[in-house]
């Protein structure tokens, strides 16, 4: 048990690390990493504590576990009526983008998901478009189109219950399900 | 132990038997000012009890139309059973425009019923039908039918009650949802399931001869599209191809089926030549385009399309290909359905309120919102074109609920389970 979570510490680190080191716009991967684990309901206890400093103290055995987990961070949201991937979950497209390059055999369904606002056929159609977004951060990051398929689910798998502003948050959302 | 047991063998019973039938109620929310005073009087039997009371459900039908209030029984004097027995003055101090008498006997292993329609103020008789029923089944049948009559013949519209309507139900949340796929009469009453699934199901849409329904089906973890025959339960899976397959509706002539299709990328209008399942594209857009509807004469077809930015709904005509946009009033307009007589639309419009159903007469493009609910979805007309159903929320739970065309009575279908959607009335059955 205590290994575990010392593996997806581990795991979110690199993550947190390639990400330092693929992407333009860094400088707010700490601050984004709590806030996707807060939305998200589904991060793992331990996770929020990783600082950068202690990345680089042993980088490749980090990078060796991290292949061969799949990232422990499955869901992305999105805000209302929106496709844009918010820079906080940058870090969590690219640890799968890792994994998934580095596992060339496993595959993923990347489910997108909507708020229950506005009709049922559209929002089939806005979950498409939110699992499409995802679809081609991952292949700009390498991960073969064949490894990749997108189903929408609109508004008929809501995460939660609910008619408020929260419960529309945690509905808005791209799943990865390997 | 066993007690236990037993218990919760019962509740599997129960839930069974729960999902097996989901009848809807009737609770009128609004009636209109307007509205003719009539008196459905209780039809006169030889005696014995009847398993259906015709005239409460007839009166209860012409209630629902929003075009007749119907006199209270208490109210009621007097009781006759056939025209003869009628004293048009006493009807005619109550106000009562018009009258509906009627009387059930048996008839062999089946009904004779005998109804007439009175017209209070000039003293006539305006119809009268014998009708015989071949079993002691079928009696809501026969009130539907001359609910019908009696509407058609006082408001020169055809009568819409012995339609049906389709609709989903869900239950639970996350992992555990069930879905469900009912038919009922118009009234909510005699539902039947036609499909079950852990799977999403949505977008049922009626054959033009009303024996099949078009929906769409997670049942393999992927949307698809799937025809099912009523009679039978035989059904095909009609479209299947990679991404989206959705919203499917039928042309009028029943061979073509319009859909959503994302395969080529973006979702876009298709036609499916059923036979044959060719398929052949109607738009060419980087925005969304879904949610098709036929105009009763099969030439153009509604869309809700987002190329402007956010959805509004245009119309594709098939001899030019050529798209128009049909709404400007506010910055969301959904899910267009026809009209009957092809001159308006029903649509989702985003208001201050919420999400309402509205209609817009597409000569003018005058937009008026008609519910007063504000999570509505999901319009779909009756065929005669006087009602809307759609889908909204009451309190916590989704419930179907339907408007008069003229925005002037509204009544909702609640159900005993679980959340109600999806609605589809049918084509004219009979």
């Amino acid at each position: 048990m205590q290994f575990k979570s010392h593996a997806r510490t581990l795991a979110v680190a690199f993550s947190l690390a390639l990400v330092a080191g693929c992407s333009s716009t860094g400088g707010t991967q700490d601050g984004s990493m709590d806030s996707s684990r807060g939305g998200a309901g589904t991060g793992t206890a331990g996770t929020g504590q990783v600082s950068g400093s202690g990345i680089g103290a042993d980088g490749e055995r980090i990078g060796q576990q991290a292949d061969g987990r799949i990232p422990e961070v499955r869901t992305i949201y999105f805000e209302y009526d929106s496709d844009t991937i918010k820079s906080e979950f940058e870090s969590v497209l690219t640890a799968h983008a890792r994994y998934l390059r580095g596992n060339g055999n496993a595959r993923v369904v990347l489910q997108g998901h909507t708020d229950e606002r506005g009709t049922r056929e559209y929002n089939m159609a806005l979950g498409e478009r939110r699992a499409g977004a995802v679809q081609r951060f991952l292949e700009v990051q390498g991960v073969s189109p064949s490894q990749l398929e997108i189903v929408s689910y609109g508004e008929e798998r809501p995460a939660v219950r609910g008619h408020g502003e929260d419960a529309y948050a945690q509905n808005r959302r791209v799943v990865f399900a390997y | 132990m066993k007690a236990l047991m037993t218990a919760w063998l019962s509740a599997l019973l129960l839930s069974f038997t729960a999902l097996a039938q989901a009848d809807l109620t009737i609770e009128i929310t609004r009636g209109s000012d307007e509205a003719t005073p009539i008196a459905v009087v209780p039809f006169a039997t030889d005696g014995g009890e009847l398993p259906e009371d015709l005239a409460q459900v007839i009166s209860d039908d012409l209630e629902r139309s929003g075009f007749f209030a119907p006199l209270a029984r208490d109210a009621m004097f007097d009781r006759p059973a056939s025209g003869e027995e009628v004293r048009y003055g006493e009807w005619q101090a109550l106000d009562v425009r018009y009258l509906v008498v009627g009387r059930v006997s048996r008839d062999g292993e089946g009904y004779r019923i005998r109804y007439e329609l009175m017209d209070v103020s000039g003293g006539e008789r305006m119809l009268g039908e014998n009708i015989t029923t071949a079993g002691t089944s079928g009696l809501r049948d026969v009130a539907h039918y001359i609910s019908d009559q009696v509407f058609e013949e006082i408001t020169g519209i055809r009568g819409a009650f012995s339609t049906r309507i389709a609709y989903v139900t869900a239950q639970g949340v996350g992992d555990n949802q069930q879905f469900g796929l009912y038919v009922a009469d118009a009234d909510g009453h005699n539902s039947r399931r036609v499909l079950d699934s852990r799977e999403p199901i949505l977008s049922p849409a009626w054959s033009p001869d009303g024996q099949k329904l078009a929906y769409v089906s997670f049942e393999t973890e992927r949307p698809a599209i799937y025809v099912q025959e009523l009679a039978s339960g035989q059904r095909v899976r009609v479209s299947s191809f990679e991404g989206l397959n959705g919203a499917p509706a039928w042309s009028p002539d029943g061979r073509r089926l319009a859909m959503s299709l994302s395969k080529d990328g973006q979702p876009e209008i298709y036609v499916m030549n059923i036979a044959d399942r060719s398929v052949q594209r109607l738009t060419n857009s980087s925005a969304i385009d879904t949610e098709p509807d036929w105009a009763p004469d099969g030439e153009s077809l509604l869309f809700t399309s987002d190329r402007s930015g956010g959805p509004q709904i245009y119309r594709h005509d098939l001899a030019s290909g050529e798209q128009e946009r049909l709404t400007f009033t506010g910055s969301y307009n959904a899910r267009g359905r026809f009209a009957p007589d092809g001159e308006s639309i029903f649509l989702i419009h985003r208001s201050d309120s919420g999400y309402q159903v509205a209609r817009q007469d597409l000569e003018s493009g005058r937009l008026v919102v008609l519910s007063e609910t504000r999570w509505d979805e999901s319009p779909s007309v009756a065929p005669n074109g006087t009602m809307v159903i759609f889908a909204t929320r009451q309190g916590n739970s989704g419930v179907l609920s339907a408007v008069s065309a003229d925005g002037s009575a509204s009544y909702r279908l609640p159900s005993a389970q679980g959340e109600v959607r999806e609605p589809a009335w049918s084509p004219f059955l009979n």
